[in-house]
């Protein structure tokens, strides 16, 4: 009975996301845009913390990748977005697998500060070698000509961009949903959980640590991918080691322990920032006591605490 | 005459200086129980460790089944058949009694690489599941959160998950350790019950003389990381220097001194 009232609000809320750009002050079409891609971008990042239990402080390397090769590609051979997206995930997944390689060997602090040092470093290659990256400045100047699939999509509209990226943020979100919930998943839980108890019943959680963590820097890398034209930009900035910390503080914010939970946290995230900003510049210091009352007394995150509080209700 | 399950040669660890176990030997017969005593430090805990993996010995083989299994990752013994309860629990805390044999059973199916599947719809890892609990006695809290249930059913809860992936040589660490006698009672039977079936050779090590003498066919004596005699039952009950090292006569004369 709970389960089917939270389908339905999960099915009502998209349904207002797609309607938004019908009633929602234009200004609010950009705001949406960017929780949508953080969304992605946190749930991606939660698949390996609230899951396998790793955390990455490194995770902006895979979004920012995304990012490069999506911006590359739209300027240098004018691929249709979606094939960009693509290779985008698929390049992505590449760098993960190579970081991951030598990550997922340590864990606890030492997993933590090998995928900062990573994402260290991944930043100041794209800082650095401006022949290829052009430097601090980025990669602008493309236009996104086609979607792709012979679809007829006015791409610059931002109203059609954002319809482009709720569709593609909800596929990502269902099969990650679906990687979450399978045998697989089951698997990555226990390793969070119990490590050692994984290996005693024959598998290796070397190998299992490894696969999330790609799955996860796929998934980053289509957030980055989206975001890059939604910017007109991709900079190092989005490879930067404080985007890094963006998905973890979202994570918390929302709840780690739920699906949905980083997108809750995007939204809080995205929105608090807006409206705050918009009186005054001491935003971060609002985070930070919003955060220090959510990790003293609600560790679950906002979406955590209420649904743990509502699925104990009346029984 | 039939081949060895296990063949321990020589096995040693030293840790620094500290030789933590000492040139054990050891051959276990298939569907045998042995049981491992000595005092705590004795080297019970660490001989475990090598045999599954946990631990690289210094020195020495470790054999399965005629295959050289020695220093080789957990994950690998396991999957050749060998499985081990720990100490302390050693489960999966915030799953439910069933998700955690559910977890072993994937593993074992090798289910653990289906990304696209529900793994809430797994009827046969879950029918499996449910009679591997209904075997320990502990499926009526199969839907219970692990980590809220007694502390004897945690331990008959890890001794399931240690089934679960179907071990010819099961290795339990203390298993009635923290048990009420009347725990320790249930657990012995039960393990007197699976080692009747024919499937499991179990090692065991435990403080409980009785669970020892109840359970065992041979008994490995440990003192100070060294065999101090390996015999039936009977034998150790009637060897002075295990009587003197392990059986408490040591204590009983200080005391009364």
């Amino acid at each position: 009975m709970k389960q089917n009232i939270l389908t339905g609000v999960l099915l009502a809320v998209i349904a207002l996301l797609v309607a938004l750009p019908w009633f929602a002050p234009y200004f609010y079409i950009f705001v949406f845009t960017e929780i949508l891609i953080l969304g992605l971008f946190a749930v991606s990042f939660n698949l390996i913390f609230g899951f396998t239990g790793m955390l990455s402080f490194g995770h902006a390397a895979y979004f920012g990748m995304g990012a490069y090769t999506t911006a590359m590609l739209l300027l240098h051979l004018d691929w249709p977005l979606l094939y960009t997206l693509v290779a985008a995930m698929a390049l992505s997944g590449l760098l993960a697998l190579v970081i991951g390689f030598f990550c997922v060997r340590l864990s606890e602090v030492y997993f933590a500060m090998l995928t900062l040092a990573f994402g260290m470093m991944v930043f100041t290659i794209a800082h650095s070698w401006r022949d290829v990256t052009n430097g601090s400045d980025g990669i602008a100047g493309f236009r996104i000509s086609e979607f792709g699939l012979g679809l007829d999509l006015v791409m610059g509209n931002p109203a059609v961009y954002y319809h482009v990226t709720l569709a593609i943020v909800v596929i990502a979100a269902l099969v990650l949903y679906v990687i979450s919930r399978s045998s697989f998943g089951l698997i990555l839980k226990a390793i969070r959980q119990n490590p050692e108890r994984v290996a005693f019943c024959g598998l290796n959680v070397r190998s299992y640590r490894l696969a999330s963590f790609v799955i996860a820097g796929i998934f980053a890398g289509l957030a980055g991918a989206l975001m890059a034209p939604f910017l007109r930009v991709a900079s190092p900035e989005l490879m930067h080691w404080s985007l890094s910390a963006e998905p973890v503080l979202m994570s918390i914010l929302g709840g780690t322990g739920y699906f949905m939970g980083p997108f809750v946290g995007a939204a809080l995230f995205v929105l608090l920032e807006t409206w705050i900003t918009s009186y005054t510049g001491a935003w971060m210091l609002f985070l930070g006591i919003v955060l220090a009352l959510m990790v003293m007394f609600f560790r679950k995150g906002v979406l955590g605490t209420f649904l743990d509080w509502w699925m104990n209700k009346n029984d | 005459m039939t081949d060895p399950i296990l063949k321990i040669s020589n096995l040693t660890k030293r840790f620094g200086g500290n030789t933590a176990v000492s040139a054990i030997n050891l051959e276990v017969m298939p569907r045998e129980t042995i049981a491992i005593i000595g005092p705590n430090g004795a080297g019970k805990t660490t001989f475990y460790n090598m045999v599954s993996g946990r631990m690289t010995p210094s020195n020495g083989s470790v054999e399965l089944e005629g295959k050289d299994i020695t220093g080789l990752p957990p994950h690998k013994i396991s999957r050749m058949g060998v499985s081990r309860s720990f100490q302390l629990n050693n489960i999966f805390p915030e799953m439910t009694v069933q998700e955690n044999v559910e977890v072993a059973l994937t593993a074992l199916h090798g289910h653990s690489r289906r990304l696209f599947n529900f793994a809430s719809r797994n009827r046969a890892v879950q029918e499996e599941a449910r009679q591997l609990l209904d075997k320990l006695h502990i499926l009526d809290l199969a839907s219970r959160r692990a980590e809220v249930i007694s502390y004897g059913d945690k331990r008959l809860l890890e001794i399931a998950v240690v089934l679960a992936t179907r071990p010819h040589l099961v290795l339990l660490d203390e298993p009635t350790a923290g048990m009420t006698p009347d725990e320790t009672r249930r657990t012995t039977a039960l393990i007197r019950q699976l080692a009747e079936t024919g499937d499991y050779t179990f090692l065991i090590t435990e403080h409980d003389m009785d669970v020892v003498f109840g359970l065992a066919d041979r008994i490995l004596v440990m003192h100070r990381g060294e065999n101090l005699f390996f015999g039936t039952p009977e034998e150790v009950k009637n060897h002075p220097e295990v009587r003197r090292a392990y059986l408490g006569e040591d204590e009983e004369e200080e005391a009364s001194a």
